[in-house]
């Protein structure tokens, strides 16, 4: 029997009832009386200065309530704040095709939008920054004054001694690496709902994964104290980054409502949220990468230019991510990196799951697989022959204090097959490995501040039912549930009698949202020390009660015993109501903030990367290339994840599923496609995120190392395993059909080309050969 | 604006309502009946969270002009329960995990309703194929076959019990 009675089981998801009726409330299905639609005029142009915009005619119109512009709202803001630089209504200056330029509050959806077209607009147009590479060598028309050659950020880091590395290697690969951008496509396109209040707050409802970060900057943009504004979040459709920071519709939305002193309420639509974009962007990755004779990484230099986008957004720390995950992984003691975050004349690139490091682990592994190779090394083994001795800190300060990938490894190769196949499947077929990681939250908070990450509150009033009063935002990730687990494990009660109220800046504290897979460890530690702080109340008033100490009690299925006699008993209720008694209503408090050893280094961006823990990911994926089309079918990815302990396997299962899905959309098919700063793909039938019938059977394996300072073990489950689902398929391609495609995604030409092209070289080769071998006759 | 009154048959109530002619099924089950549950997830009629039946037939509401559906019996995700009873796919589906941020459960509900109806015992490829036309981007699609399998052994199990336990 589990030790545990709630902690481990499969329970549905607290609002599973809500989703199946189709009664749960997402924003766009909140509605208010005289609730107004919001529209959003784009520009169409990709870089612009404007001239002048006259909205009189607009304004004349008897079903518009507000017209709004960049002179409403002039204080700039950021998901950063060494990166204030947006408007959510253009002051000066367009940036990308789509950037916003005004915005309507009307009665009717078709008057707001007759509304947008008798705004005019007047723009200069500016040189437009479509390259990366060709941006950072511009000389004028950058696209923010204050960022030369259009570079946001850049970053240099040294660690041991890389001259040393490269000379104990026996074989050195370097190659360059190309991965497409691609959007988050979380099924719900975001809204806002605005309420203007008659007492002169502001309430609003939006799709947001951090809440708190959308109250300060509400109450930055709009000049009004925090505690005038009050930000719900009701529930949301997904959010993989692309909610994780102020979207324009949210910042637009108060605007006019607070101009109609009505409730406006904006939701984007499809084509709107590829512009809003946040998502992964385009990557270039000059990779060095030098293995001794013995199989041993020996040095590593990476050198990533990621195209960022115009505005800043969270770039810096994306970039800083895909340098400092290098680390944390395998034992590197010799390292170097080279960031720079470039920005054009598109959409603002973000956070998407598995932030920063994704692109990174596909060039890295996919380049172990080439080193394997020259080594004549199986790829599973080289992997085995660099593994860190956890605990431990990284060369890059990165503190390690669990470690399942060597079990994720064992359990992939195991369950695939693998030694039977790799390299022995008929031309054509073939096997892949690859492995990733991931943070359990960002140690060091984005806003700095010594306050906690994270704080719940609890209350049991005299009804013995539980209420949580939370921050972390449940967006489909079962952040709610894990809660609810927590406390009623704690706690020694049915879950049912635990009620949740959270993402209210009204009723619930502080959390600062879920983004970084930091909600199960941050979260839910804080609610672990709540329960417990709780429990103690309780326990404290039964001790009188039975005659003994606290320390003697235990509490399991509602009830409350003394361990050494379990018959001797009571109720959860009337245990409740004996504390009652002592303290009044019972309110608890926890909270949570990341050790100081946990939190880095000392060098300029060392606090991007650092994490109280990491989850670990191995996977195998197995293939089929046909040699004639470059056609690729996946028949079955084993992903084994080192999720600390899996408080309920389910919810673990569909995070890491999920996330391979995730990985194989971009592997395989995903890509916006840009023409001269406009998107060519901005649907979802154009850009394809997989359906039933490119996604292939995915095996999930949990694998518990049980972290030492996670709650009851536990750790991130919901990105770690994307980025390995990548370069697994892409060495599964070369263990097929002998290709390196280094390039994402792996389109079928690509294949198709390198295996031509590999075919020429194959037959010139032999032509050699045979020729070579006449001559010696 | 032109309006014409138009009559609707959703989860067996009788609707009156004046809407413009071309409004879609979608806008009308949200906007004027407060039927929210089914989702608009996209602009291209691609991603199925608007699914309801049709006299038991899956479509898109999102390109179903409303006027057109007046002599056909309308059943949105919210009526699917039959008296509150929720159906077998639906306990299945939080059971099993078939749901992650949900927004694209009702156009699954449908879809998988409507399967079970004209086929309780599908294959695998069969549940596969009929679940392509909805997106999901949280699961990855397994935890949602594994519910509708769940769905399907308890649908045999009870319908292989007398009646008097049912």
């Amino acid at each position: 029997m589990s030790a545990y009675s709630i902690i481990g089981r499969p329970l549905p998801m607290t609002d599973s009832p809500a989703k199946v009726s189709g009664l749960g409330r997402y924003a766009d299905d909140i509605s208010v009386p005289g609730m107004l639609v919001g529209k959003i005029l784009h520009s169409p142009v990709p870089h612009a200065r404007i001239k002048k915009i006259d909205s009189s005619k607009a304004e004349g119109l008897p079903e518009v309530k507000a017209v709004a512009t960049g002179r409403d709202a002039q204080r700039p803001y950021g998901i950063l704040p060494i990166g204030h630089d947006e408007n959510a209504l253009a002051t000066d200056k367009v940036r990308y095709i789509g950037d916003n330029v005004a915005a309507v509050a009307a009665t009717t959806e078709e008057a707001a939008e007759r509304a947008l077209e008798l705004i005019e607009v007047e723009y200069e147009p500016l040189t437009a920054w479509f390259d990366p590479l060709e941006a950072m060598k511009a000389e004028e028309d950058w696209i923010h004054e204050g960022r030369p050659h259009n570079i946001e950020k850049e970053y240099h880091h040294e660690f041991g001694n890389l001259e040393e590395g490269f000379s104990q290697a026996a074989f050195v690969q370097e190659e360059r690496f190309y991965a497409a951008e691609v959007n988050h496509a979380a099924m719900e396109p975001h809204s806002t709902l605005a309420i203007w209040q008659p007492d002169a707050r502001l309430t609003v409802y939006s799709s947001t994964q951090v809440p708190y970060y959308l109250h300060r900057t509400i109450s930055d943009v709009l000049e009004m104290p925090m505690s005038e504004v009050r930000v719900i979040k009701p529930m949301v459709g997904g959010g993989f980054g692309g909610k994780s920071e102020v979207i324009p519709l949210e910042i637009i939305a108060p605007i006019l409502a607070k101009k109609a002193k009505r409730p406006v309420k904006i939701t984007y639509t499809r084509e709107e949220v590829f512009y809003a974009h946040r998502g992964r962007p385009i990557t270039l990755v000059d990779l060095k990468v030098g293995l001794t004779r013995e199989g041993k990484i020996s040095a590593v230099a990476a050198r990533v230019v990621q195209d960022g986008g115009a505005y800043c957004g969270y770039g810096p720390v994306t970039v800083l991510y895909s340098g400092a995950l290098l680390g944390a992984i395998y034992d590197i003691r010799n390292l170097k990196f080279d960031g720079y975050r470039v920005l054009t004349n598109k959409p603002a690139c973000g956070a998407m799951r598995g932030h920063g490091t994704v692109n990174v682990r596909f060039a890295f592994e996919s380049m172990l697989d080439m080193l394997a190779a020259a080594a004549a090394l199986d790829p599973a083994e080289v992997r085995r022959r660099n593994l860190l001795q956890a605990p431990c800190v990284t060369v890059n300060g990165l503190r390690v204090t669990s470690y399942g990938l060597p079990e994720c490894i064992e359990k992939v190769v195991e369950r695939s097959g693998w030694l039977e196949k790799k390299g022995k499947l008929p031309y054509g077929r073939g096997i892949g490995i690859a492995c990733s990681h991931y943070v359990s939250g960002a140690a060091n908070p984005i806003i700095r501040s010594n306050m906690p990450h994270t704080t719940v509150n609890m209350k049991i009033d005299r009804d013995a039912g539980v209420t949580i009063f939370t921050g972390a935002s449940e967006i489909g990730q079962g952040s709610d549930t894990m809660q609810v687990q927590i406390a009623a494990e704690v706690l020694g009660v049915r879950p049912e009698r635990i009620k949740l109220v959270a993402a209210d800046t009204d009723l619930t504290p502080v959390d600062l949202g879920s983004y970084s897979s930091r909600v199960t460890f941050m979260a839910g530690n804080a609610c672990l020390e709540a329960a417990k702080n709780m429990r103690a109340q309780i326990f404290e008033a039964v001790a009188k009660k039975f005659g003994c100490i606290p320390d003697e009690l235990e509490s399991r299925d509602d009830a409350v015993f003394y361990r050494y006699k379990p018959a001797q008993r009571i109720a959860f209720d009337e245990a409740v109501r004996c504390a009652i008694d002592f303290h009044g209503t019972l309110v608890a408090r926890g909270t949570y903030a990341p050790p100081d050893e946990s939190r880095g280094g000392q060098h300029k961006g060392a606090g991007v990367g650092p994490s109280p823990s990491y989850s670990y990911a191995a996977q195998t994926a197995e293939v089929s290339v046909d040699p004639e089309t470059g056609e690729v079918t996946i028949h079955r990815v084993v992903a084994a994840h080192d999720c600390g302990k899996a408080l309920n396997p389910v919810t673990v299962d569909g995070q890491v599923i999920g996330s391979v899905y995730m990985g194989l959309g971009q592997a395989m098919q995903e890509e916006m496609l840009w023409h001269e700063g406009r998107l060519m793909n901005p649907s979802l039938l154009e850009y394809r995120i997989p359906t039933t019938l490119e996604t292939p059977q995915i095996d999930s394996i949990i694998v518990e190392s049980e972290d030492p300072e996670g709650p009851f073990g536990a750790k991130e489950a919901g990105e770690g395993s994307l980025a390995a689902a990548i370069p697994a398929v892409a060495n599964a391609i070369s263990d097929a059909v002998g290709v390196r495609i280094t390039s994402l995604p792996l389109t079928p030409e690509k294949i198709l080309e390198a295996i031509r092209e590999k075919q020429k070289q194959d037959r010139e080769k032999n032509a050699a050969t045979r020729s070579e071998k006449r001559g010696a006759r | 604006m032109h309006r014409e009154l138009i009559q609707l048959d959703i989860n067996g109530e009788r609707r009156e309502l004046a809407v413009p002619p071309q409004k879609v099924l979608l806008d009308v089950l949200r906007e004027d009946l407060g039927l929210t549950g089914s989702k608009r997830g996209c602009d291209d009629s691609s991603c199925g969270a608007c699914a309801v039946l049709a006299d038991g037939v899956p479509i898109l509401a999102c390109v179903a002009i409303a006027s057109c559906y007046q002599e056909t019996r309308i059943i949105t995700v919210e009526g699917l329960a039959v008296a509150g009873e929720p159906t077998p796919i639906q306990t299945a589906y939080g059971e099993a995990g078939g749901s992650q941020c949900g927004f694209c459960t009702p156009g699954f509900m449908i879809a998988i309703h409507a399967l079970l109806q004209h086929n309780p015992n599908p294959s695998d490829e069969e549940i596969r194929e009929t679940l392509s036309s909805n997106l999901c981007r949280c699961t990855g699609y397994m935890q949602i076959y594994e519910s509708v399998r769940l769905a399907m052994r308890r649908m045999e199990a009870r319908s292989a019990q007398p009646a008097a336990v049912r």
